[in-house]
């Protein structure tokens, strides 16, 4: 069966659009609906935004490779964003990442074989001043200073996935 | 304590709902605003010396008398895009207090002309972005927005819709951020024209940080002359800085415009853990030339950060001044406010290749000089960092930093040039050193 959007995506498309002057403009809202929707940009999600859009595919596909966020591929229940940029590295961010790499028995783009968790290492996620830290859909984990605090974090996401 | 304007909600708990914002003073400077001719909000703004708090410092009032006398369609867009590392400023106002930015957008949408108004908030925030968008149904609710107010000028009606980035960090650049807004890859446009010209969609548009129109309710409350006189005699108001680190208490902080950097870093934010010696200290954003330890009694205010004799210029190599365009020397600028503080253990190499890699990852990939510039900063830095340079190393980075820099379309170029001559001129040695 072809990708569709369900009755409720639909109607959020045609608010997301009255927002606007041009239907282009809501290219990014409308992919991130269909990737809360489907979970990933597949080729299939992107011919869908396109033809909803009236926009090319090309530009579709250009607008999904250029952004960071949006993911061709499944990923885990879990994004960890870990920040390793100079803040978050001058207070232990590489020194998380590498612990939640180990424990997982991933690297940062890979996702765990139970599909519970993925890393991304991320740039600065404007939580400086609470170096080092890891950002999970709506969660912030700060001030993670040692390496109990990060096995927390990990199961306390492991009992209740923080999903995008 | 300096006078809190824009932090005053932070941490306090139920002040992001519309109830305990209006307890809070939320929405209370619209009926005198209204009551107001359109043009005497902008002077009262001019009256205020209030300078953008994204990163140049321009002149807020200034920037909007640039919009076309009359144009029949203005934007509003709001940057809400933070991603200078070492900033987390703009985040904290979105989650803690989004009615005062909202109502700084209806104030400012009604200085502008604006009918439908834009933020622009970064795609990562997914916890900031839920509560503001809470905050807008609320405000849409209530009638803030999208109902007509009786006003001066005759009726005045606001839209506003938040808009999601997707991560990337040339979308806090203020063309790139218009192209993405529009539903394009975000990438920046050739200046002029500017955006108050031809902005988004085409039309004269206004881009202003999140701290800057936070700004605006106590401006317009408390009058423009009061908030010069909380400043310095050309930037008025307070600042906020980000403070991380190698110190005792990083945290965000409203202070004095001007307060000396000695004072940020060691009353501020409780010195250095373990009694350390400092080494370094980036004064802005990673973007910003680092200042040595010999550098802080500098005020952390716009033009002094670039002005100060006391701080020493950027060479482009030893001896000669890196030209910042008609012959202006490069000392170092107040940026985005991410004070980043490094104590003696740092290495200082390892901290500038992390910058390089940041930048050459964020290169949109439009100009050829920073697309490829960038990428060998990250790889020549990198193997200094893993003690692997070789000889003239330190000098080809001089060499690839002064080819970026004044030769890309947006800033992000400059952005990384910068810190890189700047390490090169005040941390030579220690890059030098990691040439067996």
């Amino acid at each position: 069966m072809p990708l569709a959007f369900s009755a409720q995506a639909i109607q959020e498309i045609a608010r997301v659009r009255s927002r606007y002057p041009e239907s282009q403009a809501a290219c990014l809202p409308v992919l991130h609906l269909a990737q809360h929707e489907f979970g990933h940009l597949s080729d299939e999600a992107l011919k869908l935004v396109a033809a909803t859009l009236e926009l090319p595919e090309s530009h579709v596909f250009g607008v999904v490779t250029f952004y960071t966020m949006f993911r061709r591929e499944p990923q885990g229940e879990n994004v960890l964003r870990i920040c390793t940029n100079v803040s978050c590295m001058l207070s232990g961010g590489y020194r998380v990442l590498d612990q939640v790499c180990d424990q997982l028995g991933i690297r940062p783009g890979q996702t765990t074989v139970d599909g519970k968790f993925s890393i991304v290492e991320e740039e600065c996620l404007a939580a400086c001043a609470d170096a080092p830290m890891v950002l999970c859909g709506k969660r912030y984990f700060l001030r993670l200073s040692s390496s109990e605090a990060v096995d927390q974090m990990l199961s306390e996401l492991r009992a209740q996935p923080e999903r995008e | 304590m300096a006078t809190q304007i824009v932090l005053r909600n932070m941490g306090v708990e139920g002040a992001n709902t519309l109830k305990g914002a209006l307890e809070r003073g939320a929405y209370s400077r619209l009926k005198k605003t209204f009551a107001l001719l359109p043009g005497a909000v902008v002077d009262e703004v001019k009256r205020s010396n209030l300078r953008g708090r994204g990163g140049a410092g321009f002149p807020t009032g200034l920037k909007w008398t640039f919009l076309p006398k009359g144009a029949p369609t203005v934007y509003l867009v709001v940057n809400a895009d933070e991603s200078e590392p070492g900033t987390c400023k703009d985040r904290e106002i979105l989650y803690w207090d989004p009615h005062l930015l909202i109502e700084g957008v209806i104030l400012a949408s009604y200085a502008l002309n604006s009918r439908h108004s834009y933020i622009y908030i970064r795609g990562e925030m997914m916890r900031e972005h839920a509560v503001l968008q809470r905050a807008v149904e609320e405000a849409y609710a209530k009638g803030y927005l999208g109902k007509d107010h009786k006003c001066a000028g005759g009726n005045f009606r606001c839209d506003l819709t938040v808009h999601r980035g997707a991560g990337a960090y040339i979308c806090g650049e203020e063309t790139a951020l218009l192209n993405s807004l529009e539903g394009k890859r975000g990438w920046p446009r050739l200046k002029p024209p500017f955006p108050a010209i031809k902005g988004l969609f085409g039309q004269p548009t206004i881009v202003n940080n999140v701290e800057t129109i936070s700004n605006l309710p106590a401006i317009l409350e408390q009058g423009g002359e009061w908030f010069a006189g909380l400043g310095t005699p050309k930037s008025g108001g307070t600042r906020i800085l980000c403070v991380s680190g190698h110190v005792n208490r990083p945290g965000v902080y409203e202070l004095p415009m001007g307060i000396p950097l000695r004072e940020v870093i060691y009353d501020v934010a409780g010195g250095i853990p373990g009694g350390r010696v400092l080494k370094g200290v980036i004064p802005g954003g990673s973007s910003m030339p680092i200042l040595t330890p010999e550098e802080l009694d500098v005020p952390m205010e716009f033009d002094a950060l670039m002005t100060d004799a006391r701080i020493k210029p950027v060479e482009a190599r030893p001896g000669v001044l890196f030209d910042l365009g008609g012959g202006k020397q490069l000392r170092t600028m107040a940026g985005s406010g991410g004070v980043i503080v490094m104590d003696e253990t740092t290495d200082m190499v390892k901290v500038c290749w992390r910058i390089m890699r940041f930048y050459a990852h964020e290169s949109c990939g439009q100009c050829t000089p920073c697309r490829e510039g960038t990428g060998w900063l990250e790889r020549i830095t990198r193997r200094l960092a893993e003690g692997r340079g070789q000889p003239g190393d330190v000098e080809l980075c001089e060499s690839i930093a002064t080819g970026i820099a004044g030769n890309t379309i947006c800033p992000l170029g400059d952005a990384a040039a910068w810190p890189m001559l700047a390490f090169t001129t005040k941390f030579r040695s220690e890059l030098q050193a990691r040439i067996p």
